[in-house]
């Protein structure tokens, strides 16, 4: 092509391309606006959450101050608000189920991770480990209720414990169930990380596969671990169905695992939909309180995974 | 095209000095260097690739055609050239025809469907594929070999008609024998563009270029044709880089 | 030469027996699952009738169906997707494509807060912001605490597909001279579809599911209703508050389970197939 045409030709497109570019430049950048507005967008949304719960509380706090978080009557008509049975429910029924769940959302990390990686037996597992995430809460809840529970006063009564059939026992039971696949997998993806020649350097010094897994390949992964089981224990502070039905839904405050309680949440759920004035207000500060502490494991959980993914 | 006094930074470095290239029609030019020497930068702005590294400052003429290519709207500098990438890229979601097209398809630019398959045909004929793959153009582009998904590269790039090809280590990724092709079709496209190839194989530039560039830390250290530069390079580096004496 | 055989034979049986009972561990696990599907399955299937289908009606009422319950779960999920879909995939893109500095690192941190966030606390938020004001439960509050959970999940799950995508499919796009917003809609959003759609449909059966935050939002009702500014009944909020109610009350439960576990299982199974089908390789 000699050169003229050429000249011409780029000439053409950049003068006929100017009109057709402003506009499409008006499109590129509205569209990196609107990417960004919707970041800004999600940011304001927790933002006014955060403001929502922390003025609805003001009333409850200026009124009990934090004492109430220890005072244990829960008189709603008399406007007298204990706290404390409930956090001691929550913390009893979280704790509980986390060290019911730890065998083995550790046992099928490990047999996941290292001992059957592929194969029909391992998808097998963990697609069922997917779908006991998947199924909804309100569905354990239903079981645990016409099943477990009469299940569990059969068994306790083997050891000789007098067991109402709802309780704090169950609703860690069914907890520890539900947050099994969440640290079992994040578990398996960290144990999957450690780097062969760390495995292969154990052998060779004759170790068995339980040592390497035990001594090696656990300690390595300890930080991922740790977040995991940060994280289900997180979960199982805030999850509210299955555990409304299943325990008791007493105020009183109780010690005993075997016997009536209640958690925030589920308190919450069974008060908040008629409560007004005080009542709601120390509800939304027990929420908040709640969330703080539900946010802050999911957060730091989120964070040790990141920083321990970014070593590697 | 023409470089003049080209300067360019990365937040606090300078990685291009002062550096001054005239580009020939219809000849292939060939950067090369070290690493870090800056020849990778130098392409990129010659088609405004080097605005995607946040904190990038340039300043320096880059004219084609009379026109200053960096006052220039970046798109209309991009869709007047072409560039080839290290490793190949079809458009994994996309045909062979429609990643051919795609310069106008995705760039909304109204053109007949006779007109496509014209320009369809015309690309991949210039990039020596079109008799492998006329009867599959409705396939993936993933599918062919690297070889050939590179020379798609080169018909997608072609269909615009640049006025210039750039080519950044095309075959570094490729074996011999696609490199061997490509190679054999750098000098045959030179007859409707004008080629721009940077390389860290110095026996290539020697074999595909008629201008070679040396760059090192961020200076043009000599340019002149193929021949002269390898026979009696003017520069002690230049000399000492030909004899592989760093790399 | 270290060769006590006595230790050797410890270690050896200590290992076979660790295998032993982690396997037992983990198979455990499944039993659980096990004991879900089959009452589901077996208690549901015998309360499953045409009845239940077509009808609607208070609880415990005689005849009573879970018609209003189906619609109004599909209408609220719908309408929540609808919400929340757009916004979090473009905020994906956006997380995807801003990695680093000091705000992305913030906006990263705010997604986390918000997948934290317990679900009955969120629905109090909103009962807060649109039913307590207007002294009215509605279907449209119970979608909008919906859209907020399914939020974070569907800006991870965007970010995280969008991130696989390999840089140089981009660049090729940036020197073919296109305008960015064609680069993502053209080209970068159609090579993660399938990794999107399937977070997408997986987001979906959760909020299907969800009970806490529509407890008081949406609320509940005995009837069709198709209004999203009044109340409405909910599958997983009619099991809620049939379960304690013996005869039909209790039927209608597992009834309602039967529907909302074949559900979740039928949009799990179709993610899966999506993901298999539709993976672009690059």
């Amino acid at each position: 092509m000699a050169s003229p045409s050429r000249n011409n030709e780029m000439q053409l497109k950049t003068e006929s391309s100017r009109k057709a570019t402003l506009h499409v430049l008006f499109f590129e950048r509205s569209f990196r606006k609107l990417l960004f507005a919707m970041v800004i967008f999600m940011i304001l949304l927790i933002g006014a959450m955060l403001i929502t719960l922390v003025v609805f509380s003001i009333p409850s706090i200026t009124k009990f101050g934090f004492s109430f978080l220890t005072g244990t009557t829960w008189d709603p008509a008399n406007d007298q608000f204990g706290a404390f049975s409930f956090v001691v429910g929550t913390l009893m029924t979280s704790i509980l189920s986390l060290a019911f769940s730890i065998p083995f959302s550790m046992s099928v990390a490990i047999f996941l991770g290292e001992y059957f990686t592929s194969g029909t037996l391992s998808s097998v597992l963990n697609s069922a480990l997917e779908l006991l995430a998947g199924i909804p809460s309100i569905i354990y809840g239903i079981v645990g209720f016409f099943i477990l529970n009469p299940f569990l006063i059969q068994l306790l009564k083997v050891f000789h414990i007098q067991y109402a059939g709802v309780g704090i026992f169950s609703a860690a039971f069914l907890l520890a169930i539900m947050i099994i696949p969440y640290s079992a997998s994040i578990a398996r993806e960290v144990i999957q990380l450690v780097p062969n020649d760390l495995k292969e350097a154990a052998y060779s010094l004759g170790a068995t596969r339980y040592e390497v897994v035990t001594k090696i390949m656990i300690p390595y992964s300890m930080s991922g671990i740790f977040a995991g089981i940060l994280l289900s224990f997180g979960r199982a502070l805030g999850e509210t169905m299955a555990v409304t039905m299943v325990v008791g839904n007493s105020s009183q405050l109780n010690w005993s695992v075997f016997g009536l309680g209640d958690t925030i949440a589920s308190r919450i759920a069974n008060e908040f939909g008629e409560a007004f004035g005080l009542h709601l207000s120390v509800l939304v500060e027990i929420g908040l309180l709640l969330m703080i502490i539900t946010v802050f494991f999911g957060v730091l959980g989120r964070w040790i995974i990141q920083k321990t993914s970014v070593r590697d | 095209m023409e470089v003049r006094g080209l300067d360019v930074w990365y937040g606090e470095n300078q990685a291009l000095r002062k550096v001054n290239l005239p580009f020939y029609k219809n000849r292939v030019h060939a950067i090369m260097g070290p690493s870090g020497c800056g020849k990778t930068t130098l392409l990129r702005c010659l088609n405004r690739m080097h605005e995607l590294t946040p904190g990038t400052r340039v300043e320096g003429q880059i004219m084609l055609h009379g026109e200053n290519l960096l006052e220039l709207e970046p798109i209309i500098v991009r869709r007047n050239t072409g560039m080839v990438f290290q490793r190949p890229n079809p458009f994994p979601t996309m045909s062979i025809f429609d990643n051919v097209v795609a310069g106008y398809r995705l760039n909304g630019i109204k053109i007949q469907k006779i007109e496509l398959d014209r320009i369809a045909e015309e690309s991949l004929r210039k990039a020596a594929l079109w008799n492998e793959v006329k009867d599959k153009l409705h396939k993936r582009g993933t599918f062919l070999s690297g070889g050939q998904q590179q020379r798609l590269c080169i018909a997608r790039a072609l269909a615009m008609n640049p006025a210039v090809l750039l080519l950044d280590e095309p075959t570094s990724a490729l074996d011999p024998k696609s490199t061997a092709s490509i190679e054999e079709l750098i000098e045959e496209l030179k007859t409707s563009v004008c080629l721009v190839l940077v390389t860290h194989n110095i026996a290539q530039a020697g074999r595909v270029s008629d201008y070679t560039a040396f760059m090192y830390l961020g200076e043009l250290i000599e340019y002149g044709t193929t021949d002269k530069l390898f026979t009696v390079p003017q520069d002690k580096r230049t000399e000492e880089y030909l004899t592989g004496k760093f790399g | 030469m270290i060769n006590d055989v006595k230790l050797v034979k410890r270690n050896l049986r200590k290992d076979r027996i660790f295998v032993g009972i982690i396997s037992v561990f983990s198979l455990l696990c499944v039993v659980p699952l096990i004991v879900i599907l089959y009452f589901i399955f077996v208690n549901g299937a015998s309360s499953i009738n045409w009845n239940l289908f077509t009808h609607d009606g208070g609880i415990g009422e005689e005849g009573a169906g879970i018609l209003h319950a189906i619609i109004g779960t599909t209408e609220i999920t719908l309408l929540a997707s609808l919400i929340a879909i757009p916004v979090g995939i473009l905020a994906g893109v956006w997380m995807a494509e801003n990695t680093r500095g000091k705000f992305s690192g913030f906006a990263r941190i705010v997604v986390d807060v918000m997948q934290g966030v317990p679900s009955v606390v969120l629905g109090m938020v909103v009962s807060i912001w649109i039913v307590k004001p207007f002294q009215s439960f509605s279907a449209f509050s119970g979608s909008v605490a919906l859209a907020i959970m399914m939020l974070p999940v569907v800006i991870k799950n965007t970010e995280e597909t969008l991130k696989l995508v390999p840089g140089s499919i981009k660049e090729a796009a940036y020197a073919l001279g296109l305008p960015y917003h064609r680069i993502i809609l053209k080209i970068v959003l159609p090579c993660g579809l399938s990794g999107i759609l399937t977070g997408v449909l997986v987001a979906v059966a959760r909020i299907a599911g969800e009970t806490a935050p529509l407890i008081f939002t949406a609320f509940g009702a005995n009837y069709v209703n198709l209004n999203i500014f009044k109340p409405m009944e909910t599958i997983p909020g009619i099991i809620y508050k049939s379960y304690t109610f013996y005869g039909e009350g209790a039927s209608v439960a597992w009834g309602a389970s039967f529907v909302l576990v074949i559900f979740v299982l039928t949009i799990n199974l179709i993610a899966k197939v999506v993901i298999n089908r539709w993976k672009v390789k690059f």
